[in-house]
C-alpha cells in the first residue's frame, strides 16, 4: 500500500520570536497508508491536534516537509484546494453550526465545491443517513434546537458530505454517552468501508483505540515516542503510564488477574478476548 | 493570522514600568497625553517626546512591538497628514492639480502627526506592561471616589475585567470556527461587499452564539459562587504605592506643568 500522508522531520513553533514561543511539534516523522485506520494519542498538550492540522494545510510546517495526497503543503495554490480531500472534523464540531436547518449545514462543503443542487442534496441525504439522522427531518429542524450528540451527528456529517479520501477526527467521542460513542464510531468505520477513505482519529479513549485502530503513534510533548499496531503500543505499558497515558480496560483487568497469579494473556486488548480469556480461567478453576 | 500577538496586549516582563502600580500608569499616561496634547511650541515638544521615549526605553519592551502599534494605526496617521497638507489655507508651496499645499499647511500637517505619533505610543504603554486585571483594579481605584456621585465603580471595572478576560478566549474561538470552517470550503476575502459580508456568517453565527452560551455559564458560575459585587469586597492584591511610584508622578506632572508653562513663555 502506498503512502497517503508522508511526513518529514516535522517541526511547528508557535509565535516565532515573541515571548510567546511555543515549539508544538518537534522533528516528527511519520508515515500513513492509504485505507488505514490511524490513531494518534498522547496527553493533554502532547500536540495531537497541531499535527492533524498540518493534514490540511491549516498550519504549514516552521522546518520540515508535510505531503498530503502527493501535494506538498508549503505550496500555497495546492493547499487551498486540500480541504476537497481532507475531510477535518474538530473538537466539539457541534460548536461551529451556523445554518438555519441542518440539511443547509451540511449542504455548506459540498456547495462550496461547487456541485450542482442535485449533487449536493444526494451527498447530505447520504452524509446524514450515515450519521443515523434522518435526512427529510433535517430540513426542517433547526441544529440551535437539537441535543448536544445530535447536533455532534449533524456536524460531522456536514464533513463526511465532502466525500474526503482522508478523514480526521479530532476527539469526536469526547462527551458524548457510551452509546452515541459506539455508534458514532460505527458509522465512521462504515465510511471507511464504503469510501475506503484513510481515517485519522485523535482520542483519549483506549478502548476506541484498541477496538478500531490498525497503526497508532503516540505523541508526548510534541515529540512521537511511540509508533506500531495497538497491540504493539499497549505491551509497553510502563512507558504508556509515565507520560500519563493508560491501557484499555480489558488489558488492565487481565495484568491485575497476572499480578494475582493467574495465567492469563496479557496482550488482551478488546473486551471479546479478555471473556475468552476469563472463560478459559474459569473453566480450569470449576473442573 | 489572529494568533500571535494582538494590538496592545500584555507583554510580561520586568522593567521599572512593569513593576509600577497600575495607578501610577494610567495616571502618568493622563498627564502625559495632555502635555502631547498641549504643546504649543518646540520646547513643548521637546519635553513631551523627551518623556515619551523615555517611558518606552524604561519599558524594555521589543522595538517591534512598540513600533506595531504604530504600524496598526498608519492609515490614521497618513489620512491625517493629507487633510491637514491640503486643506490648511496661507502661503502657497505647490500645487498638485486641484490641490494646493500651503506653507502653514506643512507645519500643522507635521505638527499633528506628531503629536499623534506620540499619543499612540504612550497609550498603548499601560495595556503593554500592565496585566489586565491588575490594569481595571487600577482603574477602579481611581474611579471609586465617584461612587458617592452613584457612578458604580465596582461594578464598571468588574464588566471591563470580564471583557478583557474573554478577549483571548473568543479570538482563540474564532480561529477555530475559522479553520473548521475554511476545511469546509470557506472563503472569507473574496467577492463583493454584500457576499463578503454573507460570507461572514459561518463565523459569526457560532461565535455570537459561544459568546452567549459563555455569558451564560459565567453568570451561573458567579451566582453559584454567591458573588455580590462591590461592598466590603478585599483583594488578594492590594495596591500599594512605592517610591518608584512617586517619583515617576512626580515626573510627569513637572513635565505636564513645564510644557503649560511653556504656552505662556
Amino acid at each position: 500500500m502506498s503512502s497517503i500522508i508522508e511526513i518529514v522531520q516535522l517541526t511547528h513553533i508557535y509565535s516565532p520570536g515573541t515571548p510567546f514561543q511555543v515549539t508544538s511539534l518537534d522533528s516528527i516523522s511519520l508515515d500513513i497508508k492509504k485505507g488505514v485506520f490511524f490513531a494518534i494519542i498522547g496527553s493533554t498538550g502532547s500536540g495531537k491536534s497541531t499535527l492533524v492540522r498540518h493534514f490540511n494545510g491549516l498550519l504549514t510546517p516552521t522546518a520540515g516537509k508535510v505531503r498530503v495526497c502527493g501535494i506538498d503543503t508549503a505550496d500555497k495554490r495546492q493547499r487551498r484546494n486540500l480541504w476537497r480531500s481532507v475531510g477535518l472534523v474538530f473538537q466539539q464540531p457541534e460548536q461551529q453550526l451556523f445554518e438555519e436547518t441542518v440539511f443547509a449545514d451540511v449542504a455548506f462543503g459540498p456547495r462550496n465545491m461547487g456541485l450542482t443542487e442535485a449533487e449536493v442534496t444526494e451527498r447530505v441525504h447520504e452524509a446524514l443517513r450515515l450519521v443515523g439522522l434522518d435526512p427529510l427531518a433535517a430540513s426542517r429542524m433547526s441544529p440551535f434546537h437539537l441535543s448536544g450528540g445530535v447536533r455532534r451527528k449533524a456536524a460531522i456529517a456536514g464533513v463526511l458530505a465532502l466525500r474526503p479520501q482522508i478523514l480526521i477526527l479530532d476527539e469526536p467521542t469526547a462527551g458524548l454517552d457510551p452509546q452515541g460513542k459506539r455508534q458514532l464510531m460505527e458509522h465512521v468505520e462504515e465510511f471507511r468501508r464504503r469510501e475506503g477513505a484513510t481515517i485519522i482519529l485523535v482520542t483519549h479513549d483506549m478502548e476506541e483505540v484498541a477496538l478500531m485502530a490498525e497503526r497508532v503513534a503516540v505523541l508526548n510533548r510534541g515529540r512521537l515516542v511511540m509508533e506500531g499496531s495497538p497491540r504493539e503500543i499497549f505491551s509497553r505499558a510502563a512507558e504508556l503510564t509515565a507520560i500519563g497515558l493508560d491501557l484499555p480496560a480489558p488489558a488492565r483487568l487481565m495484568r491485575q488477574l497476572r499480578l494475582l497469579g493467574k495465567p492469563v494473556r496479557t496482550d488482551v486488548l478488546t473486551v471479546a478476548e479478555a471473556e475468552e480469556e476469563i472463560a478459559v480461567l474459569l473453566g480450569e478453576t470449576l473442573c | 493570522m489572529l494568533s500571535g500577538i494582538s494590538l496592545g496586549q500584555y507583554i510580561p516582563g520586568d522593567s521599572l514600568l512593569h513593576r509600577l502600580d497600575p495607578r501610577t500608569k494610567v495616571i502618568g499616561v493622563l498627564a502625559a497625553a495632555v502635555s502631547i496634547l498641549a504643546f504649543a511650541n518646540w520646547q513643548g515638544f521637546l519635553l513631551a517626546a523627551l518623556l515619551t521615549l523615555t517611558a518606552l526605553l524604561v519599558s524594555k519592551l521589543p522595538p517591534g512591538i512598540i513600533l506595531g502599534s504604530l504600524k496598526s494605526l498608519w492609515l490614521l496617521l497618513v489620512i491625517t497628514f493629507l487633510l491637514q497638507a491640503f486643506l490648511t489655507p496661507g502661503t502657497l508651496l505647490a500645487v498638485l492639480g486641484p490641490l494646493k499645499i500651503s506653507r502653514e499647511g506643512m507645519f500643522a500637517a507635521v505638527e499633528i502627526v506628531l503629536r499623534l505619533a506620540l499619543l499612540i505610543l504612550i497609550a498603548f504603554l499601560p495595556t503593554l506592561t500592565t496585566p489586565p486585571i491588575k490594569l481595571t483594579a487600577g482603574l477602579e481605584s481611581i474611579i471609586s471616589p465617584l461612587r458617592r456621585l452613584g457612578v458604580p465603580a465596582h461594578e464598571l471595572a468588574m464588566m471591563m475585567t470580564l471583557a478583557l478576560r474573554f478577549i483571548p478566549t473568543l479570538l482563540q474561538e474564532a480561529e477555530v470556527v475559522i479553520s473548521a470552517q475554511r476545511s469546509r470550503g470557506a472563503g472569507f476575502t473574496t467577492g463583493s461587499p454584500a457576499r463578503w459580508a454573507r460570507s461572514l456568517l459561518p463565523l459569526f453565527v457560532p461565535l455570537f452564539a459561544g459568546a452567549l452560551r459563555r455569558a451564560n455559564d459565567l453568570a451561573v458560575a458567579m451566582e453559584s459562587r454567591c458573588y455580590r459585587g462591590g461592598a466590603n469586597r478585599t483583594r488578594m492584591n492590594a495596591l500599594k504605592f512605592s517610591a518608584a511610584d512617586y517619583v515617576v508622578i512626580g515626573v510627569t506632572m513637572a513635565v505636564l506643568a513645564g510644557v503649560i508653562a511653556l504656552r505662556f513663555v
